[in-house]
């Protein structure tokens, strides 16, 4: 028996120099920062305040961070098909032959999805969920420790693909019957595969906090109806994520055992049928967007009250607008193969449940704007994304009705088309509401503003880049460009698809922006030093602390009595021309304590995920026994709370006042 | 934010403008209809859709904090009107698309005989590791990577695959549709010119996928009975022993044509698909299947 598996040395292509340069660099860079981390001395710190942290702030920083270098990684595969594609034109091949090609496209789709937007947006509501609904954490902090690390086992394993063996050659979604073992006999599928089940099990352990988090743990006096609307579409997004996810789960456990065990769910042969993977894949992939888009809109409806001045037009619509996707999001996934040859009721009946969420979403933009009209804009650089996405989503959502029309749609799926409409709405809609709420949560997760200049400057490449790298893939669509093309003989495309190549250039400008504000900022923090807590006149919870909060979010348990709770209670200070009175009776706090569960967890979820890929039985047993004995030995822990003591509470308060200005 | 929407515009403009061998340059009824209702949905939606974006871009500059002539409303945050208002602008735009949505599926249902004085043509279309198949079963020939059509007169597929999943489409013709193993799919359109128009599997499926177009000539009546003729007159004969060879995977095949074509191997190909596993290969009970 061989102890490795399928694994070789011929796993690692030593023969492509494109992939052997970036894994050289790449590893160069991660050697370089752990070499610095080391001699600085950092690991102890890293380990004590980051690694095992069960805080939900810093758990939601590590997210985005997470997902701000992954962004980097999946540029770089977007940039590479948008050159590969403008170059391989008539008897061109270009550079990246269809077996590296094929890889880049589904590895895109896999990171941007999974491992960009997702930890984006969990990320955002991490930090900022407990924070608005003005308690200390979230229900399970270890829990949510897991999750985050369950999504960095699914991260590296997708990226060890690029070093050892290679990944799926199928797409993102990975349709069988090509993903069968008969097709993709390699570990591409696989990797795929293991890296999205050890992701989705966070992915859903963290719906599952959430959920309970926003339905139980809330401050005293906080109903359902004065929740902050960020929180309700955090809401709505979580529910999707625990009823979605085990979907996919499943759906990826029935491919697995038709790769490993010669099952026949989805194969050619004996019965297997793969219509349903693709009904299944939806049923999920649908609802997906949703939980992408929601917490979205919500940074956008607290960047648009807070902005301008104003509580949010149609509190209520809103949330009836944000729980209605939530539920219509599982009426419509057939919309995503109206060319299989479904009869015309069933291809009306999609097409019209598809154009009916475009409703409360189109209420959504309305409210946005009737929230800034009578407002006081102030031109900050989330407003920008704010603007930038409402001007651009609705396009975005006019080619989305298009394709939820039968008769266009199968004129227009599976061309660059498709491509171009789900680049207008993720993009606009998913990436910059999280950069709105990066810049806009920037200033309470670390104490001082991101620079305004230079934040402005991403914006602007972001925004023109986007459009010029999407607009002309709506003409070639028209044209008839399939997708996913690893070169094509139709010269008339060329020009458009240079203009698409010449966009990704400029988000490249605009990613290059975003690099230099943070490092600019840090240099300026002193000057951008926020001392109050509150840099932007907030309406909610989470600028009545300071910045950044403690480990204990609040000193003394806030009380609801209102919508914007924050605000109102300046108002009321100001109307009273006093500040407000300061001699609280402290108490003691207990916070959960810091546990390596998590990581743990991770490392030996990756050891198994790894050895399932490479077949190697013996290390996928005690990945196993590893990740069973880690939670084994968390659930016999005796401790797990540290107490703050009343006084340490009182001083960082102290310390700390919120002061509340106009 | 005004340069996006202007680039958006402009680009719009330029596809309206016309641009050869696309959707948007129909040249046969079903195509036509096709481009009508994503012309007529994209009018309906931009009645609503630019004046939002004027909208805002109005509202957002003239309500910035420096404009001292705004009147700042700090408690407009509710109003019944306009709450009516901005649930009934999308769901009156919805209403309209859906009822297009409605007819549209149902008139251009891809299965639906085209009616016509002529009789539709068969062709039974396989979608092959990484080439395109095409038999005529009335007239017992087939050609690879190359389908004549007379101009004038419907044609009728039947489509099923070798094994992955492709997407039969040409865009100037008809819309696409998927061809799977062991189910069949129904397509039927009508080339009303003569000319030659660009197919292709639209559907990813592999290495060889990009090289997976074929023209499409459009001849006339006379140009059909000729190319009929000639093709009888020479080439290999598709039967079980060639159809094994040709479904060896194999890219960028160039077009040729087979002489005579065994009875019933399209059906085969429909039970029996691509690489069987001896004792396991089941016939698909009828209702499985996705024809209708």
């Amino acid at each position: 028996m061989n102890l490795l598996g399928k694994l070789t040395l011929d796993a690692v292509p030593l023969h492509e120099p494109i992939i052997m340069g970036t894994v050289g660099c790449v590893g160069a860079v991660i050697l370089a920062v752990l070499a610095w981390v080391t001699v600085k001395g950092y690991v102890p710190y890293l380990w004590r305040e980051w690694i095992t942290s069960v805080d939900h702030k810093r758990i939601g920083v590590m997210y985005l961070l997470l997902a701000l270098i992954m962004l980097v990684r999946g540029f770089a595969d977007g940039i590479m098909m948008r050159t590969q594609q403008a170059v391989a034109v008539g008897g061109a091949q270009g550079y990246l032959p269809p077996e590296h090609f094929d890889q880049i496209f589904s590895a895109h789709g896999v990171i941007m999805i999974f491992f960009v937007a997702m930890p984006l947006v969990i990320g955002l509501m991490n930090f900022a969920v407990p924070l608005q609904l003005g308690v200390r954490d979230v229900a399970f902090p270890t829990m949510n420790s897991i999750s985050f690390w369950l999504t960095a086992s699914g991260v590296l394993l997708t990226n060890v693909s690029l070093a050892v063996g290679e990944f799926a050659k199928t797409g993102w979604f990975a349709y069988p019957p090509l993903s069968e073992l008969q097709f993709s006999p390699g570990v591409g599928v696989d990797y795929y595969l293991w890296s999205l089940q050890i992701s989705g099990i966070g992915t859903l352990l963290s719906g599952v906090n959430f959920v309970t988090t926003i339905l139980k743990v809330r401050a005293p006096g906080m109903g359902y109806m004065r929740m902050p609307v960020f929180c309700w579409t955090a809401l709505a997004s979580n529910l999707l994520m625990v009823a979605a996810f085990p979907v996919l789960t499943a759906l990826f456990a029935m491919l697995l055992l038709d790769r490993y065990l010669g099952f026949h769910f989805f194969t050619v042969d004996a019965g297997g049928n793969a219509m349903m993977y693709v009904n299944l894949f939806w049923i999920w992939g649908h609802p997906e967007v949703y939980i992408l888009v929601l917490p979205a809109f919500g940074v956008f409806s607290e960047v648009a009250a807070t902005f301008s001045g104003k509580s949010l037009f149609g509190y209520r619509s809103m949330v009836l607008a944000t729980m209605a996707i939530c539920v219509l999001s599982y009426t419509v996934w057939l919309h995503h193969f109206f060319t299989m040859g479904a009869s015309a009721s069933v291809n009306a009946f999609f097409g019209i449940t598809s154009m009916i969420i475009g409703v409360p979403t189109g209420v959504k933009v309305f409210n946005w704007l009737f929230t800034m009209y009578g407002g006081r804009v102030r031109f900050t650089v989330p407003v920008l994304w704010l603007i930038g996405f409402m001007v651009s989503f609705v396009f975005g959502g006019l080619t989305g009705v298009l394709l939820a029309l039968p008769p266009v749609d199968w004129q227009v799926h599976n061309t660059v088309f498709l491509v171009a409409h789900f680049h207008h709405v993720i993009i606009p809609g998913v990436l910059f509401g999280c950069m709105a709420g990066y810049n806009y949560w920037f200033p309470k997760a670390f104490g001082f503003k991101l620079d305004e200049r230079w934040g402005k400057a991403a914006f602007w490449c972001w925004f023109i880049g986007f459009h010029l790298a999407f607009m002309p893939l709506y003409v070639t669509g028209l044209m008839g460009m399939p997708r996913r093309m690893q070169h094509t003989d139709v010269a008339a495309w060329q020009p458009l698809l240079w203009v698409a190549a010449a966009g990704a250039v400029v988000i490249l400008a605009g990613i290059v922006c975003q690099i230099v504000q943070i490092v600019v900022s840090i240099r300026n923090r002193e000057q951008l030093r926020d001392t109050t807590g509150d840099p932007w006149g907030g309406r909610t919870l989470e600028w009545a602390t300071a910045s950044p909060p403690p480990a204990w979010n609040f000193a003394v348990q806030p009380r609801v009595n209102e919508i914007d709770a924050f605000w109102t209670r300046k108002q009321r200070v100001l109307a009273r021309q006093e500040l407000p009175a300061r001699q609280h009776k402290y108490e003691p706090i207990e916070v959960p304590k810091n546990t390596p569960t998590g990581v743990v967890t991770a490392f030996f979820a990756v050891i198994a995920g790894f050895a399932l890929i490479w077949h190697i039985w013996w290390m996928a047993g005690a990945g196993v026994l590893g990740v069973a004995a880690t939670l084994l030995a968390f659930m016999f822990r005796v401790h797990d709370e540290v107490e703050i003591s009343a006084e340490q509470v009182g001083t960082f308060d102290r310390a700390h006042p919120i002061e509340v200005t106009p | 934010m005004r340069y996006g929407s202007l680039t958006a515009l402009l680009l719009l403009a330029a596809t309206l403008g016309g641009c050869d061998g696309g959707v948007l340059d129909p040249k046969g009824p079903i195509a036509l209809a096709e481009r009508q209702i994503l012309f007529n949905a994209t009018g309906i939606m931009l009645a609503i859709v630019i004046p939002v974006v004027i909208a805002t871009l109005g509202v957002a500059f003239w309500f910035r904090a420096s404009n001292e002539r705004a009147t700042y409303r700090p408690n407009f945050v509710y109003s019944g009107r306009v709450e009516m208002l901005v649930w009934s602008i999308p769901l009156m735009t919805v209403l309209l698309t859906g009822i297009v949505a409605w007819i549209g599926s149902y008139d251009l249902d891809p299965p639906k005989p085209i009616a016509s004085p002529s009789k539709a043509i068969k062709v039974q279309a396989v979608s092959l590791d990484w080439k395109w198949l095409f038999i005529y079963p009335e007239l017992g020939i087939a050609s690879v990577n190359h389908l004549t059509i007379p101009a004038g007169t419907p044609v009728s597929f039947e489509l099923t695959s070798s094994g992955v999943m492709n997407s039969f489409f040409v865009p100037q013709l008809a819309g696409q549709i998927y061809t799977m193993a062991g189910m069949v799919t129904r397509l039927n359109l009508r080339a009303d010119h003569s000319g030659t128009y660009r197919g292709m599997s639209a559907n990813f499926s592999g290495d060889g996928f990009a090289d997976m177009y074929f023209n499409v000539d459009a001849v006339t009546p006379d140009g059909f009975a000729k190319w009929v003729a000639a093709t009888r007159s020479g080439g290999p004969v598709l039967d079980a022993a060639s159809y094994a060879a040709l479904v060896k995977p194999s890219k960028a095949v160039a077009p040729f044509t087979y002489r005579s074509v065994t009875d019933g191997l399209f059906a085969g190909v429909v039970n029996a698909v691509s690489q069987p596993v001896a004792g396991l290969c089941v016939p698909y009970p009828k209702s499985m299947r996705a024809e209708r």
